[in-house]
């Protein structure tokens, strides 16, 4: 598939905002006032900046609103208005805690799971097509979770629970890996059923339609990135939860937390990238690629 | 809505013959331009005549080779469009229900002025058979013809999809697989169609007929031909400065 920088930054930066959001929510820290509110802003840029980000690649964005009409069928219906939800809940908690000294536990504990069913509704998007089979997996929600609950524990400062949930987001994404080297290969699609001609032979790619590219190949024949696939897992596991990890264990400072926070970020863009880069549709089977 | 409807009045589709697909691309072409003059938003072309051209097509054809376990290679043309699933992922997964499966006939359409160019149906057909135009920036797809097909403007014989009515050898076929008796249920049945992809589980409404086997020649003993004895190398061994080039060369 190919990367596209917008959906790498919306999916990122979404479940980071919506990860810190989540704890906001829930009392982790229990601020008020003017700190309450730089934990409020940092969470709405986030959240908001990487929805925004996710409209760049929209080829009518001016039509966005059309896209809260279909809850019914379309996880992509659903995610805007688990997301719209969340904000709007979030905002009138952060409120009460920045202007009234108020923290008002219900709205919280909803924004808190509407913040949560964001990043699965996000999740779902990708989870739930049967023509990329690395991300047809019940796992791919569980790294999607544990990465955004993972950053908002680390931007929240909830050391403890930083470390266990960035070790379970490791772990989540080494199993992910490994499953889904073998995803494409277990699906059972190949060029022998797209074509319906393996019961006669050997089937190879002989011709193209064409002789330039297109929208196909452009969009799902992304071949670069799966050379360096092992190396670039490497470094996002160590920036995303080794470097995050050894940071938080000295005592806390906010030097140390910031370099932890950078570095987890860092990681995930890197694990992301990869999610799409790697990914394999099954459409490239018709031009003999994969 | 972009749910999906539990049954359709008719199932419209077709019958893609690979048996007597030539290859020629007159399919493409005739598709190209009925849909970039008709129904939507054109079919763009960028750098058409630069270093790079790409354009979107509706309907693209493939060559593939099939070697059997025992005789000749074969070469086979493949069409490719739009199958107008029964369970259509493409439509169930749009935000927007631009995506939509008509309940009178089947066709799978996308009302371009609801699209907003997510691409995520794209993703989800296994078939490739949207693209989305680089230039109207909407997602492009096979509509059937549904501006022929029901068109009272046009002179019966013309009321069928544009490749269907151009293909000159007979390798489409359009009709309605809700009836048996019609002659694409027919067709299917007798040569065994086929659907792409079926553990894709999108239920294809569109069939391809497997190629019928090929004959297999009649080699007489010996010679494949009268004239190969007349046909042996006639080159020896070299001689002189080449023989020597030759013979260094090989020790290299």
């Amino acid at each position: 598939m190919h990367p596209a920088p917008s959906v790498i930054f919306f999916t990122v930066f979404s479940g980071v905002g919506f990860g810190l959001l989540t704890f906001l929510g829930l009392g982790y820290p229990g601020v008020t006032g003017f700190t309450a509110f730089a934990f409020f802003f940092i969470a709405y840029l986030a959240a908001v900046g990487g929805l925004i980000s996710s409209t760049f690649h929209l080829g009518h964005p001016e039509r966005a609103l059309k896209a809260f009409t279909q809850w019914r069928s379309s996880w992509l219906s659903r995610e805007g208005w688990c997301a719209v939800i969340a904000l709007l809940t979030m905002a009138l908690y952060g409120a009460g805690l920045v202007f009234f000294d108020q923290r008002w536990e219900l709205l919280g504990l909803i924004g808190a799971a509407f913040s949560v069913l964001t990043v699965f509704t996000t999740s779902m998007i990708y989870t739930q097509l049967k023509t990329i089979p690395r991300w047809n997996s019940p796992l791919t929600p569980v790294m999607f979770l544990s990465y955004s609950l993972a950053a908002g524990a680390l931007l929240s400062g909830q050391e403890p629970w930083a470390i266990i949930l960035l070790l379970i987001a490791s772990a989540t994404q080494i199993s992910l890996w490994m499953q889904g080297d073998g995803a494409f290969a277990r699906s059972g699609t190949t060029l022998a059923t797209a074509t319906g001609l393996g019961p006669r032979g050997d089937v190879r790619a002989f011709e193209p339609p064409h002789t330039g590219t297109n929208y196909l190949l452009k969009e799902f024949a992304f071949t670069v990135g799966r050379k360096h696939s092992q190396k670039v897992r490497i470094i996002s596991i160590v920036l995303m939860a080794g470097i995050p990890i050894l940071f938080l264990l000295p005592p806390f400072s906010h030097f140390l937390a910031a370099l932890a926070v950078a570095s987890h970020v860092a990681g995930a863009l890197a694990s992301r990238w990869l999610f799409f880069a790697e990914a394999e549709h099954v459409v490239g089977l018709y031009y003999g690629k994969r | 809505m972009t749910t999906l409807p539990t049954s359709t009045q008719k199932k419209l589709g077709l019958v893609i013959d690979l048996d007597t697909c030539v290859g020629c691309h007159a399919c493409v072409i005739s598709c190209k331009g009925w849909n970039t003059e008709n129904y939507g938003a054109a079919l763009s072309d960028t750098d058409a005549y630069g270093a790079n051209p790409s354009g979107t097509f509706l309907n693209r054809v493939h060559s593939y080779e099939v070697q059997p376990a025992q005789g000749e290679a074969q070469l086979i043309h493949f069409p490719k469009s739009c199958l107008h699933c029964e369970d259509a992922p493409c439509v169930t997964v749009c935000p927007t229900g631009a995506s939509y499966k008509r309940v009178e006939d089947g066709i799978v359409l996308v009302n371009e002025s609801d699209c907003i160019g997510c691409g995520l149906c794209a993703w989800a057909c296994p078939y490739g058979a949207r693209e989305m135009d680089a230039v109207e920036k909407v997602m492009k797809k096979c509509t059937l013809c549904v501006d022929r097909i029901y068109n009272e403007n046009l002179p019966e014989e013309d009321r069928e999809p544009a490749c269907v009515r151009t293909c000159p050898s007979g390798a489409r076929h359009f009709g309605d697989f809700a009836d048996p008796d019609s002659n694409v249920s027919k067709l299917s049945a007798e040569r065994g169609g086929m659907n792409l992809m079926p553990e894709q589980g999108t239920k294809p409404v569109n069939k391809y007929l497997p190629p019928r086997p090929k004959d297999t020649l009649a080699v007489p003993e010996g010679d494949i031909d009268i004239l190969a004895p007349y046909l042996e190398p006639v080159a020896q061994e070299a001689k002189g400065f080449l023989g020597w080039l030759d013979k260094t060369l090989e020790k290299i």
